[in-house]
């Protein structure tokens, strides 16, 4: 038996989970594993296919999906706009390249680079986008008849769960980037008829409630078992409440003079075992493990006392973070490096927007965070995620993140309704 | 050409020539450099005996080198091996891969010997045999006080690559060794003392902007890792930093291998060393990383000892001195010989005798063995040959002869693994799985298990035969990929070249160096681990134990190897892949 079985079913299952792919039907992840023999969580058609990208590439695993609403219908629109490509539609400026969707979110930044988009599902197609980038989307159309897009595959070379990472990492960059564009052509007054209609079909999967606050542990925690389980239970429902997917973000509390944060790459619904204990007079660099945010950690304790951060990927915070008045943006002489470069103060209500880049770069966020926390318990940065900070525990963080996600949800919400009136008025007179 | 000259020299020792080679744009595609292009000479030479005069050591640089991509300004050195009769290679940092580049050469093949010592002298199409008897028997610090390089790459060997040390090393720019196999030795037994470059030219680069955005890409991967830049990151800590969390993991070999846990590590880690030292950071020509750290305290500013060097001569041999361990790290430099080997050795010694060190008998037995004296006389041959000497093998924690780094295999059973396969003996760099087993890079696996490693295992070693080809660094792959590299080698060649593309190459270099290992009768009898690794447990903490390996599961793991790369199941390479792969194949 190949012993990559659990660990396919583990990945198919945190898909699902996340809503990002159906448990059923052809809708439900296709995930295959090989180390001296190939194996499949489930049959399929597309096996065959799927079958010659295994001999074609040096690879160990390969994820194939096809999204869930509604990012089946945000992606297959990206999709098709990336295959007519710039010069051929209006939207040459909007993030595509010819074959290329180009989302301007963090993570994908700094990690996909690009989303290549290929038109037929055969392996010799498949591979060759594959052999460039960590994923490929397939959006077949006419070339395929019997072939239902779009679908994300996604090699790995170590484990299926590079497959989770990436195709959540794609489901989140395309979701950011329609709505973000969707926005930046109301307000240019060029949104057409489909795009309307992508947000339409996507808007009754989008919670609009207050959401509920959930109940985590109280503050101050007795000690190290204490953290891990506070670090734990946080970790958990920032997941299950969708502030974030599986693999990002990252979570620290501080106490005895030693910060507990996560580990790089933990997944925020795993924790136990993946918490690095940092002494803060750095009388060990166990830490090397620890998150890419650490040093951004460390000096917001250190310049606000806190205790408790969390750091989440809320989907309308980023988008709000990315929204800039068109012809502001265009006149703007760093409109290519707002992510490191934005000049102008910006905050959504009260929560500050900074920019900075993951980690400890010179335009790292390590350097503009911190600061930003002497004003704010709760920062956003740019086209990245937000920030929150506790005294004690989690608890206001938490709530703190979730009120913010809210708002900018319900205040894109409200701009698109105004700016759609707006445009059909234009429209129609 | 972009990228490479097209130009390689040839120097013949016993007949005091030198040649220029041309090699075919695609054989240079095929094997692109530095490890790879190595192994292309090496092949047909593979079935001599590793002092014999033809036998070539070759220095080669790789497309990228001397061009703005990031951490590209290293080399890779290229032979047999006198302490373990496979392939010999160590990739070489510093300057001197920058300066050959820029001297207009892709490499030199040095064969033949000399009848007395020479030194190398290439400024830039010129090379000159020069003399070096009055440099023969000096320490390499004083032969770089002797011949004050500058802006010049040097390397040299010191007195154990005269006294046939067969784990003498050769040391770059003074900071820099080229540590393992014994290569230093390749070197004395050619009478050749140092290797001198400087060069004016530059690098032809297809297309500047293409290769400006594939090294912002990498930038912007690098800042983002904290095993690389993070505030314990080896860019602030050095590779030291990865002592605690050996300890920490209960991987840190101690007692020669006896446990996995050192009860003074806390002690002995690098912010120890940082405050007593004050290291400064320092790095190799064309690095943005700057891991390599030089002790600030006291001023002359000795190397700061790599993480494997603070393990070994700690842990391994039973000291728990800073202090000595800065000594032994600079006398060991200074004598040429490799820190891991020679306290694997010493502690092979201490076990055997049962004699422990004192600071004083430990430097004195680091000399002895430089310098032929004693009991060195004997530990010089490396500790597998002086256990098996001795009468007790089991004692000699080595894999194919080559000693092991400070990774014990009981707590990541991928470097069980890939200590067994890899073409070089007990090494590490080859699959370098503390990427995903301790890194968490690109993603975690379960260290605990060799479910799915032996094809990671194989990827990896292709992935990493293309970073020493091209030549670049592996502490850069913890955080950018082949992806990116990729993008680099194409716009400096103007080739279009994949990962996938790249990593085919790989798999070329490997098989490449197995036929060259199975021609010395290496198969699989020498894939293994030393037997105390599955009959003896290492030390585990509160929350998990580490056992013994098992020994059924790691021979599964190692058949599943030989299949995925396309072995017979007793770990020899076969004709029909040899040729799929264009290589040449024997007999």
């Amino acid at each position: 038996m190949n012993g990559m079985d659990d660990l396919l079913k583990k990945y198919a299952k945190k898909l699902v989970d996340a809503g990002l792919a159906t448990a059923r039907g052809p809708g439900a992840p296709l995930m295959g594993g090989l180390d001296q023999d190939l194996t499949w969580n489930r049959s399929a058609p597309e096996i065959p296919v799927l079958e010659q990208v295994f001999l074609q590439l040096n690879i160990n695993s390969l994820a194939f999906v096809r999204p869930a609403p509604p990012y089946d219908r945000i992606i297959g629109f990206l999709a098709d706009r990336a295959l007519k490509g710039p010069g051929r539609t209006q939207h040459e400026d909007a993030g595509f390249s010819r074959g290329k969707i180009m989302p301007q979110d963090c993570e994908t930044r700094t990690f996909l680079h690009d989303l290549p988009v290929v038109e037929s599902f055969d392996a010799n197609t498949v591979c060759r986008a594959l052999k460039q980038r960590k994923t490929v989307i397939v959006q077949a159309k006419g070339k395929n008849e019997n072939f239902q897009g779009p679908a994300v595959i996604v090699p790995g070379t170590v484990s299926p769960e590079q497959g989770f990472v990436h195709i959540s990492s794609v489901c989140f960059a395309c979701f950011v980037k329609f709505f973000s564009d969707y926005l930046s052509e109301l307000k240019k007054g060029c949104a057409d008829r489909e795009m309307d209609q992508v947000f339409d079909q996507a808007l009754p999967f989008l919670q609009t409630d207050t959401p509920q606050t959930p109940h985590l542990m109280p503050g101050p925690f007795a000690g190290e078992k204490q953290v891990i389980a506070a670090m734990d239970q946080a970790g958990r429902q920032i997941v299950a409440d969708g502030l974030v997917d599986s693999y990002f973000g990252n979570i620290s509390f501080c106490t005895n003079n030693t910060l507990y944060i996560s580990q790089t790459g933990a997944p925020l619904d795993e924790l136990p075992g993946c918490i690095d204990p940092v002494p803060l007079d750095g009388s060990s660099s166990a830490g090397i493990t620890a998150s890419s945010e650490l040093s951004a950690h460390l000096e917001t304790i250190a310049r606000t006392g806190c205790r408790a951060i969390l750091h989440g990927h809320p989907r309308f915070s980023v988008i709000g973070s990315m929204d800039c008045d068109p012809e502001i943006k265009a006149a703007c002489a760093f409109n290519t490096r707002c992510h490191t470069h934005c000049p102008v103060p910006r905050a959504i209500k009260t929560t500050p927007i900074v920019p900075g880049e993951v980690g400890t770069g010179q335009f790292g966020l390590c350097h503009t965070l911190p600061r930003a926390f002497e004003k704010s318990d709760t920062v956003i940065v740019y086209g990245h995620g937000i920030f929150a900070t506790g005294k004690t525990d989690f608890i206001k963080a938490f709530s703190n993140m979730t009120a913010v996600e809210h708002l900018c949800k319900i205040h894109y919400i409200e701009q698109v309704r105004k700016l759609r009136d707006i445009n059909h008025g234009n429209r129609t007179s | 050409m972009y990228g490479w000259t097209g130009k390689i020299a040839w120097i013949d020792l016993t007949r005091q020539k030198t040649n220029t080679l041309s090699l075919s744009p695609d054989t240079y595609a095929r094997f692109l450099g530095g490890k790879g292009m190595g192994g292309f000479f090496l092949r047909p030479c593979a079935e001599l005996a590793w002092d014999h005069p033809d036998m070539p050591v070759c220095l080669f640089t790789g497309p990228l080198t001397a061009t703005i991509a990031p951490t590209s300004g290293r080399s890779h050195m290229v032979s047999l091996s006198p302490l373990t009769g496979l392939v010999a290679d160590a990739s070489m940092g510093g300057k001197i891969g920058v300066q050959l580049k820029r001297a207009g050469w892709d490499g030199l093949v040095i064969t033949g010997k000399s009848k007395c010592p020479v030194g190398i002298e290439i400024q830039d199409s010129r090379i000159t045999l020069m003399p070096a008897a009055h440099l023969w028997g000096l320490p390499t610090n004083m032969v770089h006080d002797a011949l004050s390089p500058g802006r010049a790459g040097l390397a040299c060997i010191g007195p154990a690559g005269e006294n046939g040390v067969r784990f003498a090393a050769v040391i770059v720019d003074r900071y820099h060794a080229a540590g393992r196999t014994g290569l230093g030795l390749n070197l004395g037994t050619k009478k050749i003392k140092y290797i001198r470059v400087s060069g004016t030219g530059s690098t032809r680069v297809k297309d500047p902007d293409r290769l400006k955005q594939a090294r912002a890409d990498i930038f912007r991967l690098t800042a983002a890792s904290p095993a690389l830049m993070g505030r314990f990151g080896f860019s602030c800590m050095g590779t030291g930093a990865m002592y605690d969390l050996m300890d920490n993991r209960c991987m840190m070999p101690t007692d020669n291998f006896a446990a996995t846990r050192f009860a003074f590590a806390g002690q002995l880690n690098a912010h120890a060393y940082a405050k007593t030292y004050a290291p400064k950071k320092h790095g190799c020509k064309g690095c943005h990383i700057l891991c390599k750290k030089i002790a600030g305290q006291p001023s002359s500013g000795p190397a700061m000892p790599e993480f494997e060097t603070m393990s070994h001569f700690t842990a391994l041999v039973g000291c728990r001195d800073k202090e000595l361990v800065m000594r032994a790290n600079q006398l060991c430099n200074n004598l040429g010989m490799d820190t891991i080997s020679a306290a694997s050795v010493l502690a092979c010694f201490r076990e055997i005798t049962g004699t422990n060190f004192t600071p004083r008998s430990l430097l004195n037995m680091l000399e002895e063995i430089a310098l032929d004296r004693g009991d060195g006389k004997a530990l010089k041959n490396g500790a597998a040959a002086w256990a098996q000497s001795m009468g007790t093998p089991g004692a000699a924690m080595a894999v194919k002869g080559l000693d092991l780094p400070a990774y014990d295999p009981r707590g990541a059973y991928g470097m069980a693994l890939g200590f067994a396969m890899s073409t070089r003996g007990g090494c590490h760099l080859r699959a370098y799985p503390i990427a995903h087993e301790i890194l968490r890079k690109p993603v975690a696996t379960d260290r605990f298990s060799f479910s799915g490693k032996a094809r990671i295992i194989k990827i990896a070693e292709d992935l990493n035969a293309v970073v020493d080809s091209l030549t670049a660094c592996k502490f850069t792959f913890f955080a950018a990929g082949l992806e990116e590299y990729a993008r680099a080698i194409s716009a400096v060649t103007g080739k279009d070249f994949t990962a996938q593309d790249l990593l085919a190459t790989g798999e070329k270099i490997v098989y490449n160096e197995r036929i060259i290992n199975s021609l010395n009768k290496f198969d699989a009898r020498h894939d293994d681990l030393p037997e105390r690794f599955f009959k003896q447990p290492g030390t585990g903490c509160d929350q998990f134990s580490v056992p013994p390996i098992d020994r059924t599961a790691f021979l599964a793991a190692r058949q599943a190897y030989y299949a995925v790369r396309e072995l017979t199941q007793t770990g020899l390479p076969v004709r029909e892949k040899a040729e799929k792969l264009g290589l040449e194949w024997h007999g």
